[in-house]
């Protein structure tokens, strides 16, 4: 009986956790080892003959420019998209709890491009920035819209920075508005008894009581945009002359185009270490800034 | 929130829509040239246009072969979501009612692999893909979408089953329920609300998905998704404009037309895994 009852415990192990163990086993965890393994070799990809080859892949990665270059871009990006994308997120949200009559229209339409996905987006608004623009500054002699806004390393930064935003904004919205709702009303309206002005209110009820809605959504836009793959590949393809190209385009390229595993692999690694430690920063440092209600 | 309307809410509301309005300009210059011919989007891509011409999207129709890269997308998506939904629930189960040391570090283990970007093991995956035979399949791919989903979808039913009295399914076993039946029967139904939520986040995802089907799937154009599609339709014809955006159109309707009529789950789902995040 005890040793029926410890096989059916068993086998119920097998069945509940098993499949979800394996498919996390052979598809996360093994090739996160192997990545480890092959950051320290010389792998081309294909060859089975693979050789040790220490830290070389780690210090040659160092005095690789365009990797350098891309990180550099990459963290320039992330600074100013994911403040910007914030800002607007916000502000939708902070507009959209008010007693607007066409407030859940609204929320569809900020939402929408997000279900879009990044590489179609980028496509369009490739046609947008070539086509569309120089069209509006024809019409309007608009200086804004005559820009070379895909063929120069400044406005091309921008342009990756506009869309996405215009993407991510309405996602960071709906988490801001389910924050902002369970702010207790009877703080503010004592505070505006009180003499204070609307922004007072906003800087010290409002924004201390949603920094969790901060938290999360400085997390997901900082790793997001860190790991911008999609539109950067479908908008500038990380030109011109390479000014554009992502940590991840340039790991994609390095493995793919090049074949040098090795050195892809040592790339990706350093890359995961330091979405890690960011993510990581990050969230303990907004963390500290939650109060209880 | 204000319950009067005022002259400020006016104001603001006229504020809103012209936001709002500002948003919806890419869809407008979308629509509007899909449906011009190649000379007339040159003119004036601003402009609504003169005359509806179709012949882009049937031309497009075909190019992209929309029926097959409907259908993969549709295939690849739905069984990767069935497969998420079991697996995982199944799993977050069991590590809440067995909390062993394996369980709860396993557990551990999935939460702490969300912070792996995918290009960390992009490239030994491929590898591990080809070992097992996953690559060039429509399987495979699923396979690698329930690698890549079950920490997500684990730690999502994880928070939800724990506010389940456990009560309920002492209950069944005394009246007679196997443990397969107690999850089945009466656990399952009970997670409704959360696999809603996990069905339609995951849908979003891996509809849109690039990198990972086109790393898994490579260059057959049989196999192809609609981003895959897309993208080589882009490599082929570079600004064929009226083309690629009657293609660009036909890419984005699908998933445009399941988000408006999924809306109110989406929400829910962003705002449920955010706060539990």
């Amino acid at each position: 009986m005890y040793r029926n009852k410890k096989a059916s415990n068993w086998l119920q192990q097998l069945v509940f956790i098993g499949p979800a163990f394996a498919a996390f086993l052979i598809i996360i965890v093994a090739p996160f080892v192997m990545g480890m393994y092959y950051s320290f070799t010389n792998w081309n990809g294909v060859s089975n003959n693979i050789t040790f080859a220490g830290f070389d892949n780690f210090v040659k990665l160092f005095s690789d420019e365009q990797f350098l270059a891309s990180f550099g871009f990459t963290v320039r990006f992330t600074i100013v998209a994911v403040i910007v994308t914030n800002l607007i997120g916000f502000l939708l949200a902070l507009m959209l709890t008010q007693a607007l009559k066409s407030r859940n229209l609204l929320r569809t339409v900020f939402f929408l491009p997000n279900v879009i996905g990044g590489l179609l987006l980028g496509f369009i608004w490739q046609f947008i920035f070539v086509r569309g623009f120089s069209a509006v500054g024809g019409m309007t002699n608009i200086g804004f819209f005559n820009l070379p806004w895909l063929g120069d390393e400044i406005t091309s930064f921008w342009a990756l920075v506009i869309v996405s935003a215009w993407q991510g904004a309405g996602y960071l919205m709906v988490i801001y508005i389910a924050s902002l709702v369970n702010v207790p009303k009877e703080l503010n309206e004592a505070a505006e008894i009180d003499g204070a002005t609307a922004w007072q209110r906003l800087r010290n009820i409002t924004i201390p009581l949603v920094m969790p809605a901060v938290t999360i959504c400085l997390f997901l836009t900082i790793s997001n945009s860190f790991k911008m793959f999609d539109l950067n590949l479908s908008l500038t393809k990380g030109g011109p002359f390479n000014s554009t190209q992502s940590v991840a385009l340039n790991i994609y390229l390095e493995a793919f185009q090049n074949n040098r595993y090795g050195l892809g692999t040592a790339k990706a690694f350093i890359f995961f270490v330091v979405v890690a430690l960011v993510s990581s920063v990050q969230v303990y440092l907004t963390k500290k800034q939650e109060v209880e209600a | 929130m204000d319950t009067r309307y005022t002259s400020r809410t006016l104001g603001l509301e006229i504020l809103a829509i012209i936001v709002g309005l500002v948003f919806l300009v890419p869809f407008y210059f979308l629509l509007s040239n899909s449906v011009k011919p190649f000379a007339e989007i040159l003119l004036n891509s601003a402009a609504l246009p003169k005359a509806l011409t179709w012949a882009n999207y049937t031309k497009a129709w075909d190019v992209m072969n929309f029926p097959v890269a409907f259908k993969n997308s549709l295939l690849i998506t739905v069984f990767s979501i069935i497969g998420l939904v079991i697996i995982s629930s199944m799993a977050a189960h069991r590590m809440i009612r067995r909390p062993t040391k394996f369980n709860t570090f396993l557990f551990t283990a999935f939460v702490a692999a969300m912070v792996i970007p995918f290009q960390s093991i992009m490239i030994p995956l491929v590898k591990v893909a080809k070992t097992f035979n996953l690559t060039s399949s429509i399987p495979g791919l699923v396979i690698c979408y329930l690698g890549f989903g079950v920490s997500l979808t684990v730690f999502l039913y994880h928070g939800f089953i724990k506010s389940i009295p456990l009560e309920i399914e002492e209950a069944a076993v005394v009246d007679g329920c196997t443990p397969y039946g107690v999850f089945w029967k009466i656990v399952f139904p009970l997670l409704k609300p959360m696999t809603v939520t996990i069905m339609v986040l995951n849908a979003l995802w891996i509809w849109n998905d690039f990198l990972l089907p086109s790393l898994i799937l490579g260059a057959d154009p049989d196999l192809r998704t609609i981003p895959l599609s897309t993208y080589s339709f882009f490599g082929q014809y570079t600004k064929q404009w009226d083309l690629a955006l009657a293609a660009l159109v036909m890419g984005i309707l699908p998933i445009v037309i399941f988000f408006l009529a999924m809306q109110k789950h989406i929400i829910e789902g962003i705002t449920a895994g955010s706060v539990k995040g």
